[in-house]
């Protein structure tokens, strides 16, 4: 199974989802952002960082690079896409889900482990989870507050677009506490929280059992893997 | 060289965390008159030769589509300013 992990100018987390391919089973596929060849991968990760500097707005520049020409009609005909921070920043800008995410409310970057609730359990990343866990993903960013109008939100909340809500703490004044979403058809997902960073124990959050062990991010990883066997 | 000038601002009714730290310093110089702020964007296009019609509206759309995102920002205004002669 080979899964492609982007990279754009100004990408930070990119070798760090190719690892969490590797650790769930997945071969991970260097992708390119100025190519137009998705090199037959089976599912695509838009990493984490400050793509073009964050410039004109988060993921507005990667959004209308080459390979998302591709990566947009990938999506559209079924396959599973992955947005992490900035990757969910680049989702939105793409259009492939609604919304838009501005400055944290409170003005602050915000690092935390921060707890999550699994919304919708049944789209090509998450698949692995049950609706309604619990689970833990490291969190940083500094515009991650997501807006979107109301009629949308109706909508998005009555299709179970909400994947991800954070729970406890709201960290960036999201509209009813998102943390994440999925498209109708649940193949695309993007999210603020960081599952790549919870993807081995000893180098993830830190659990009741034990310090840095937490693990749940790998489940996005082992989900989309058993998502693209059984449709194969 | 003429400019076309894209003003963006963020939408009345978002918060602008940037404009209100702004504010929030103005309040702190005892600038009290000013009791609010907000930030946007302006864009200067230089043009190539003249303003056509056909040029500006490819500037109004690039403004919609580009420049701003309509889900938190508005385009306010689209203007063509020209050069200004400097006398020899």
């Amino acid at each position: 199974m080979r899964i492609g992990v982007v990279t754009f100018p100004g990408s930070l987390d990119d070798r760090d989802a190719q690892r969490a391919v590797r650790l769930a089973g997945g071969e991970p596929v260097a992708l390119w952002h100025g190519s137009h060849d998705l090199e037959g991968v089976d599912a695509i990760v838009l990493p984490g960082g400050f793509s073009y500097g964050d410039y004109l707005r988060c993921g507005a520049i990667a959004a209308r690079s080459p390979i998302m020409a591709e990566v947009i009609s990938a999506a559209n005909a079924g396959m599973p896409v992955l947005g992490i921070c900035n990757g969910f920043q680049i989702l939105v800008e793409a259009h492939l889900l609604p919304g838009g995410l501005i400055r944290n409310d409170h003005g602050d970057f915000i690092c935390r482990d921060q707890v999550l609730r699994v919304e919708n359990a049944s789209t090509a990343w998450t698949n692995g989870f049950h609706e309604g866990q619990q689970i833990t993903i490291p969190l940083k960013n500094g515009e991650g507050g997501f807006i979107v109008d109301a009629e949308t939100l109706k909508r998005i909340e009555g299709e179970g677009q909400v994947a991800f809500r954070y729970l406890g703490v709201n960290p960036n004044g999201s509209l009813d506490d998102i943390a994440g979403l999925t498209n109708a058809r649940g193949n695309v997902v993007g999210l603020m929280p960081h599952p790549e960073h919870a993807s081995e124990a000893g180098f993830g959050p830190d659990t009741p059992a034990a310090m840095r062990s937490g693990v749940d991010g790998l489940t996005f990883f082992t989900s989309v893997l058993s998502h693209t066997l059984a449709s194969a | 060289m003429p400019t076309i000038v894209v003003d963006v601002m963020p939408k009345a009714e978002l918060l602008d965390p940037a404009g209100k730290a702004v504010a929030g310093a103005l309040h702190r110089l005892g600038k009290a008159e000013f009791s609010a702020v907000r930030i946007g964007k302006r864009f200067e296009l230089t043009v190539d030769g003249e303003v056509t019609d056909a040029l500006l509206a490819e500037a109004r759309e690039l403004a919609a589509e580009m420049l701003s995102n309509s889900v938190i920002e508005d385009v306010v205004a689209v203007t063509v300013v020209e050069p200004v002669e400097t006398p020899r």
